[in-house]
């Protein structure tokens, strides 16, 4: 996994609520037997028509946004544990999402593979979407160190919550296989004596 | 202090805490499929981890498997090559299959508490967010990422935050015509579909008592349809009595010690819960959805809500459907009864109850998709495939179908579809699909009518139904 500490970046704004693995990566997609090109497919059914060309309304395809981050509406995530979600947007290149609320599955997913879910308020994010829409080169900084989220160039900013357990895993990129392997003796000695 | 059964089995399985972090529990039973695993399986071997507990471990293929000819080899190629991948990981590793064509074969979900693997008071994950259903027993089931069945694999334990508490009680009598299904997406269209966020739910009063194991299973299912990490009923004698004599349950004196064991499980008596609702099922209707997430539906008899919210008109596009309209008479060409939601052998009763005698629209194509071998077999000897054949209905194969149609099951761009399945996400169904979330005797009906029927007004289908 990819160490993450602080980033500065553009962002991309998916104004939409309830967003669902479904349509971050459709079905269709999930038959591959490894974790590569699902960047290829994310937002599959969004980003193009269904002869294969472009979607030009949707905001992927809005050349005046780019970055690694992703604001979106409430809700973030829901639906589907797939996890080609998380590799989908990592593939793509994103290393952030920022919403005001994220499934719980997807969450537990993108931290794994190294993707940072932000959850801000919900005015945070409004402003955030009014800062971006109304200037699409506003830089946002992350900074998982301290924990915050801010706009270049302005005095909005907003603190964050992460599981400090997380947090250490995402700075130093170890994931919770090498924290469980390191448990065995003790999983050897709960299973000899289960209560149950 | 007074403890929830979530709090119980969760607690009974903690094997070490993290400092101001996750826990690390236990995992009794990790069930796999054909469409999670492969990334997980390779992980393991690039990493040279060996599995844990392979004895642990049960597999099925259900999720892109064809519901034709499944005897002849699968033509979809990568299907074809994701099914072979399964096998051969589960036989380098040790891994109980009940692979293509096997009589034990069936949706994830249908299949293990079918065959008594599920039991109260158990740590069940799954790589398959309706894992949920397996909590009907009383047992602690949620849905993991690929990361997570790569972690199972690994230590046949999870790192967790333990969720908070949350209980839904449902008491009364329900009316006639009104299902299992009715009741959960009832309590969705109330809740929303993130007030579950964070919690594990409990079922509680005499709604879900008196509600059989399948009926149990159907709302279970569905709990992370309101967000919930999973939902729970406490086990009784009604969860005893289905999982006694099943293949892989305890026998004679085990099932009596476990028993003795699952009594002690249900919630204490003044057990505080973190956030509790209560409805009455004097207020549920048959339900139908009418949007594109499945917070949004409405009892029959009412008509579609205005909202000004953007996510919801667009939602109202995409269904081609107006605010203030009414579902009834909508015109319908597919009808789907399967999913790991209903495709149990009591859905095929009360489907075959309703159908019994009448016959298809010519409009429709009506898909019947069995749970699990075993279901088929049932529906074969009880007589009900006859009847469902008469009346014009297809009865397909076990497997997931239509319900997320990575298989040949799509509904074509544009249709409608009144399913049993538990997503009516932007096409879930097929690209373009549009589905529409019923009760397997609300998607009779319609298939019968080729449109949408107030099934209330129909008092003798009900008798039957009830
Ligand atoms: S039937 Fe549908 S919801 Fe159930 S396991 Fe299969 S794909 Fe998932």
């Amino acid at each position: 996994m990819e160490k993450f500490t602080t980033l500065t970046s553009q962002a991309i704004p998916l104004n939409i609520a309830n967003v669902d693995t479904d349509q971050i990566i459709p079905a269709r997609f999930l038959k591959a037997t490894d974790k590569q090109g699902f960047g290829d497919n994310v937002f599959r059914d969004w980003r193009f028509n269904k002869d294969g060309s472009p979607n030009e309304s949707f905001v992927m395809n809005n050349s005046i946004y780019s970055g690694s981050i992703m604001v979106a509406g409430d809700n973030f995530g829901c639906g589907s544990s797939r996890e080609h979600a998380a590799w989908a947007l990592v593939g793509y290149g994103f290393k952030v999402i920022v919403s005001s609320f994220f499934a719980d599955i997807f969450k537990g997913n993108a931290l794994n593979n190294g993707l940072l879910p932000v959850q801000v308020s919900e005015a945070f994010l409004s402003d955030l979407f009014t800062a971006i829409e109304s200037n699409p080169n506003t830089e946002l900084e992350v900074n998982l160190e301290t924990q915050t989220i801010s706009v270049k160039g302005s005095d909005l900013q907003e603190s964050f919550d992460i599981d400090p357990y997380k947090k250490t895993c995402m700075i130093n990129g170890y994931d919770d296989i090498d924290y469980l392997l390191s448990k065995k003796t003790e999983i050897e000695a709960f299973e000899a004596q289960k209560i149950y | 202090m007074k403890k929830t059964l979530f709090d119980k089995v969760w607690d009974a399985h903690v094997v070490d805490s993290v400092q101001d972090g996750p826990q690390v529990l236990y995992i009794d039973k990790h069930l796999i499929h054909e469409v999670t695993s492969p990334q997980a399986f390779k992980e393991l071997e690039e990493r040279g981890i060996p599995v844990f507990r392979p004895d642990q471990i049960v597999a099925t293929a259900d999720h892109n498997t064809p519901t034709v000819d499944q005897h002849l080899p699968v033509k979809d190629e990568l299907s074809r090559n994701q099914l072979a991948q399964l096998s051969e990981n589960c036989k380098k590793n040790n891994i109980t299959l009940y692979e293509l064509g096997h009589k034990y074969n069936g949706i994830v979900h249908v299949m293990a508490p079918e065959l008594g693997i599920t039991q109260p008071g158990m740590t069940m994950v799954c790589g398959d967010s309706h894992t949920s259903t397996h909590g009907a027993f009383g047992t602690i089931a949620f849905g993991i990422g690929t990361s997570q069945v790569a972690q199972v694999f690994a230590s046949q334990c999870l790192l967790l935050t333990k969720p908070k508490s949350l209980r839904v009680t449902v008491n009364g009598t329900l009316k006639k015509g009104v299902l299992p299904k009715d009741v959960i997406l009832y309590i969705i269209s109330k809740l929303g579909t993130n007030s579950g966020t964070g919690y594990f739910c409990e079922y509680a009063g005499d709604v879900f008592e008196n509600m059989s194991m399948e009926g149990r299973m159907t709302v279970c299912n569905m709990s992370i349809e309101m967000g919930a990490r999973g939902g729970m009923i406490a086990p009784d004698n009604t969860t005893f009595e289905y999982i006694k004599g099943r293949e892989f349950a305890p026998q004679g004196e085990e099932f009596d010690k476990k028993v003795a064991y699952w009594k002690t499980l249900p919630t204490d008596e003044g057990a505080v819960f973190d956030k509790e609702y209560e409805f009455d099922a004097e207020d549920i209707e048959p339900m139908v959805t009418f949007g594109t997430n499945p917070g949004m539906g409405i009892k029959i008899t009412e008509s579609i809500p205005t909202e000004e919210d953007a996510s919801f008109k667009k939602s109202l596009q995409y269904m081609d459907f107006e605010a203030g309209d009414s579902m009834v008479n909508k015109p319908i060409n597919y009808v789907f009864i399967g999913s790991c939601t209903n495709s149990r052998i009591e859905d095929f009763r009360v489907a075959a109850n309703y159908v019994k005698g009448k016959q298809k629209a010519p409009n429709v194509t009506a898909w019947l998709v069995p749970g699990s071998k075993q279901v088929e077999a049932q529906i074969i000897s009880e007589g009900l495939k006859d009847v469902f054949e008469n009346a014009g209905f297809q009865l397909r194969q076990p497997g997931c179908s239509a319900c997320l149609a990575m298989n040949d099951d799509k509904i074509p761009q544009g249709e409608y579809c009144v399913s049993t399945s538990n997503r009516n996400f932007e096409g879930r169904q097929g690209q373009g699909s549009r589905t529409i979330l019923a009760s397997p005797l609300m998607a009779a009906a319609t298939a019968v009518a080729g449109k949408i029927v107030d099934i209330t007004k129909e008092v003798e289908p009900l008798e039957l139904a009830n």
